[in-house]
């Protein structure tokens, strides 16, 4: 549906903000950009639309060349961050806007207008102003705006990053709903993983113009093929500890762990970076040889769980290592000595950043609880 | 900024600019160069040297520069100058926006009202109500300080074009000063009064360094535009016997009411001259970003 | 305490002189207009009416109202399209040379003043025939202040963000269709200060009109009025009074219009 190929934007003054970038995106697919600002992520975006011109490679829309258009002849929608709703311009106007330029008639225009205000909730509102209107209403009147004018595709940029962080919930169970319900292709940028993994069909993650990783929410969080990627995704980031193999097993922060599957048999002295989700470690208060000791330095409810920082038992200067365990067993109180123990099956081993053992078939993304 | 929002494409954005250029080309670009050219013939209105203009190089600047009738010119238009705009508005635009702060909000708009519309009110009627103030038989001002049969305007000419372009160009230093206080914290003030300090002390050691950038631009341009004002001619048009004749006077004078059009050129073209040395030292602080932005717009050509 | 009182005493002697000195010359214009033996001194009117006939009789007085609203009312539209159309550009399109060329029209728009080319621009005007015309007026006045206005305006369309024009090209507008849709209606508080900046100009403006016009017919009010009170003798006081302040109301009341709507009290000093 969306076909990027060998595709380059570089700025005056030598800034290569995408750099060389292939991508597929299906039709009727729900695609996450995701990656920290400055990733070329919101270029990338731009550039799909037209607003930016590709140095090199093509894009195309449809099957169709649309390298060389304008944005307008594109047949796509794009809602902004600041929503740039037409202050001048009523609710109606607004929504109306893109069948004006069509030529489409009055009649029917406000018909099409209200009746995407209705689908949306915003029929009362018709006859406000956006300035009148509060910042969760300007988000919906921004998307009626985009799906009144039947788009091939949206192009959403951080729609949802000026809203509040409780609005900002509703607000994506919503498109989410909304999204399945158009089944038009979607390209939604953001810098919050939360965000991308719970509204796309596929998260692609950019880095420094690139593509990190490409893949379902469940393959960028379970096994992300890079320190980056494993660094970016998840609410709390991945334990990343540096360690060796030895004797068929390795050594990491004071434990002595089995190597999961894809990083057997590493020759003996070989750095590693161990990667483990505090999701997908257990704290016990027992001495444990396949744990990384330590003493319960920070405890932090999050509801549902803790999340449990240990320091390095002598006070010394060893990495930070998180756990997260559930509430029903109370707080454990600071200063305990206590064991971080990965389960193997869950732990990622990293060597020059990459993951070993990756291109890997998909986990099955039902049966772990993630939290 | 610079990203072609609207993909107006470059050919249509030059097509945009054009007209203005032209317009500003023709009318202030060109009339400025063609200044140096008459400045050194020997045209005239009318007569002779009006069909064949004759080149004299440098001689009008010869002799304006010994001609006593500039030099005192001149002299007048420093006085103008220093005592209107120096001394006058910006000292007395200052302290009305200082005590201005202090004022119950019904007092302050009075105040800035009146000061705002000595500046608003065209030129040719606060002139003739100047007259009308001055005047040697039945003016206001006689009456009030009891001083029948003074003649300020023939008397007193220079006191009389300096108080009346302080009282009509206050306004601007009272916004410009206004604005840059509005820009010191009121938190170090009452840091500087906790201190025990007196106003002066508060003066100048809190809000001068503070607007420094703000005096600076105030000064510049009222000195830019009083030494550019016409206005003083609707007043006393340069008399008695051109004790009130300024630089702007005496080049109408010569030139478009003498008919010295090449004489009055080379005058012209000094002018142009200060203007240029006032206006780059204006520019060069706004690219410092020591002046305030919101004078970014000296406006036109002045006072017309 | 002493010096508190002191204090508030020396600031409240220098708020009275300071109400004295501006006030003092207008008394005579909201007086002398209503009174029936209106005089050079300010003294309560003999309230009448009648000055304000005098207008209709003198030949001038209306006809240079006219001739007013017309110099002024060309040059805003002149100035507000041209100058829109630069700034738009100028603040959207990297054209080349664009920093030169706004560093070098802010330095003549300072530079080159009425009182500095007065002798070129009249014999400039003289050459193209536009002495004794309005448009020659309207030329030479906007090209004097279209550089300021430029800057303006383009501070204004720098402070708009771009999304709006992107937004629309997304959705298929054309460049004009933006600008029609979009861009105007939202730089119209900027549109409408240059506008009444150029009003006040032209209206206030004397020296240029003064050497561009002989005729009295096609005299702008200014002119008309500095005949009036420097022509012939003893100045006709009921006739200058009542002028004077048919004169003066329209850019008081535009200011006041425009300051209550946009609430701008400053803009680079949008009086000159």
């Amino acid at each position: 549906m969306i076909s990027l190929r060998g595709l380059v934007k570089q700025f005056p003054g030598g800034v290569r903000a995408i750099d060389d970038l292939d991508l597929e995106i299906a039709g009727g697919e729900f695609l996450a950009l995701l990656g920290p600002s400055g990733c070329g992520k919101t270029t990338l975006l731009r550039t799909i639309a037209g607003l930016e011109t590709p140095t090199a490679g093509r894009v195309g829309i449809g099957g169709r060349d649309v390298t060389a258009l304008p944005p307008g002849r594109r047949d796509v929608a794009m809602v902004f961050q600041d929503y740039a709703l037409f202050p001048h311009m009523d609710v109606a106007a607004n929504i109306a806007y893109p069948l004006r330029v069509k030529r489409v008639g009055r009649a029917e225009r406000r018909a099409r207008a209200a009746a995407t205000a209705d689908r949306l909730g915003l029929s009362g509102l018709l006859e406000r102003r956006p300035a009148q209107l509060s910042g969760g209403q300007q988000q919906r009147v921004a998307l009626a705006r985009a799906i009144a004018c039947r788009p091939r595709a949206f192009l959403f940029d951080e729609p949802l990053s000026n809203l509040d962080a409780r609005l900002r919930l509703t607000a994506r169970t919503f498109l989410k709903r909304l999204q399945r319900e158009l089944s038009v292709t979607t390209v939604f940028v953001t810098h919050d993983q939360g965000e991308a993994l719970a509204l796309a069909d596929r998260v692609a993650v950019m880095s420094g113009g690139r593509l990190a990783q490409v893949g379902t929410p469940a393959e960028v969080f379970q096994r992300p093929l890079t320190t980056f990627v494993a660094s970016f995704i998840g609410a709390t980031p991945m334990n990343l500890l540096p360690g060796r193999a030895e004797g068929g097993a390795l050594l990491v922060a004071g434990a002595r762990l089995t190597p999961p599957g894809p990083a057997r048999g590493l020759p003996d002295g070989e750095p590693v970076t161990y990667g483990v989700r505090p999701e997908y470690a257990d704290l016990s208060f027992e001495p444990r040889e396949d744990g990384f000791p330590g003493r319960v330095g920070v405890v932090e409810n999050m509801g549902t769980a803790l999340l449990v920082t240990l320091e390095p038992a002598g006070g010394g200067d060893g990495p930070l290592v998180q756990v997260v365990v559930p509430e029903e067993g109370g707080e454990p109180a600071l200063g305990t000595p206590a064991w971080a123990v990965p389960r193997t099956s869950r732990a990622l081993v990293y060597r020059e950043g990459r993951l070993l053992g990756a291109p890997v078939a998909p986990a099955p993304a039902s049966a772990e609880p993630t939290a | 900024m610079g990203t072609d929002a609207a993909g107006l494409g470059r050919g249509r954005a030059m097509a945009f600019i054009l007209p203005a250029l032209v317009l500003i080309g023709v009318f202030l670009v060109f009339p400025a160069l063609w200044t140096v050219y008459l400045g050194l013939t020997d045209y005239r209105l009318t007569g002779l040297a009006a069909a064949e203009p004759r080149f004299v190089g440098l001689d009008n600047y010869a002799a304006a520069l010994t001609d006593a009738r500039f030099g005192s010119s001149l002299w007048l238009t420093v006085q103008f100058v220093l005592g209107s705009a120096v001394a006058g508005q910006a000292v007395l635009g200052f302290a009305v926006a200082w005590v201005a702060r202090g004022l119950r909000t019904p007092v302050r708009r009075a105040v800035e009202g009146l000061v705002l519309l000595s500046w608003i009110l065209p030129g040719s009627v606060v002139a003739f109500l100047w007259i009308a103030l001055l005047d040697r038989d039945g003016g206001t001002l006689n009456a009030l300080l009891n001083t029948p049969g003074t003649a300020w305007l023939l008397d007193h000419p220079m006191l009389s074009i300096i108080v009346f372009n302080i009282w009509r160009g206050t306004a601007f230093s009272m916004m410009l000063y206004s604005a840059a206080l509005e820009n010191v914290p009121p938190s170090h003030l009452e840091t500087a009064r906790l201190a025990g300090a007196s106003t002066a002390c508060q003066l100048g050691d809190v809000v001068l360094p503070r607007i420094k950038g703000h005096v600076l631009t105030n000064l510049l341009l009222i000195s830019l535009w009083t030494f550019n004002d016409f206005t003083p001619f609707l007043l006393t048009a340069g008399g008695p016997e051109g004790r009130s004749e300024i630089l702007p006077v005496y080049v109408y004078a010569i030139a478009l009411n003498g008919g010295r059009l090449g004489a009055g050129a080379a005058v012209s073209f000094l002018i142009l001259l200060i203007n240029l040395v006032f206006a780059l030292i204006y520019l060069r602080l706004l690219r410092a970003r020591n002046a305030p932005p919101t004078a970014a717009a000296p406006g036109g050509r002045g006072p017309v | 305490m002493v010096r508190h009182v002191l204090a508030r005493l020396g600031v409240t002697a220098f708020v009275a002189v300071l109400l004295g000195f501006f006030a003092l010359p207008m008394l005579w214009l909201a007086t002398a207009p209503f009174d029936a033996g209106a005089s050079i001194r300010v003294s309560v009117p003999e309230f009448t009416l009648a000055n304000f006939r005098a207008l209709l009789v003198n030949p001038f007085a209306v006809g240079s109202l006219v001739n007013s609203a017309v110099q002024a009312g060309g040059a805003a539209a002149l100035v507000v399209v041209l100058a829109a159309l630069a700034a738009y550009a100028l603040s959207r399109v990297q054209v080349p040379g664009r920093d030169l060329l706004l560093y070098l029209l802010l330095l003549m728009s300072s530079i080159v003043t009425g009182t500095a080319a007065m002798v070129p621009i009249f014999e400039l005007a003289t050459r193209l025939n536009l002495i004794d015309t309005h448009l020659g007026v309207i030329l030479v006045v906007s090209g004097g202040l279209l550089p300021a206005a430029i800057f303006i305006l383009k501070d204004f369309t720098d402070a708009t963000p771009a999304s709006y024009e992107e937004s629309a090209r997304v959705f298929g507008a054309s460049p004009l269709q933006i600008l029609r849709h979009v861009v105007v209606p939202l730089i119209r508080p900027g549109l409408a200060t240059i506008a009444v900046w150029t009003v006040a100009n032209v209206w206030g403006g004397f020296l240029l009109q003064f050497i561009l016009i002989r005729d009295p017919g096609l005299a702008p009010g200014s002119v008309i009025l500095y005949t009036l009170y420097t022509e012939g003798g003893q100045p006709d006081l009921p006739l200058v009074s009542a002028f004077s302040l048919v004169y003066s109301l329209p850019v008081v009341l535009m200011y006041v219009f425009v300051s209550g709507r946009y609430g701008f009290r400053f803009h680079g000093g949008i009086k000159r």
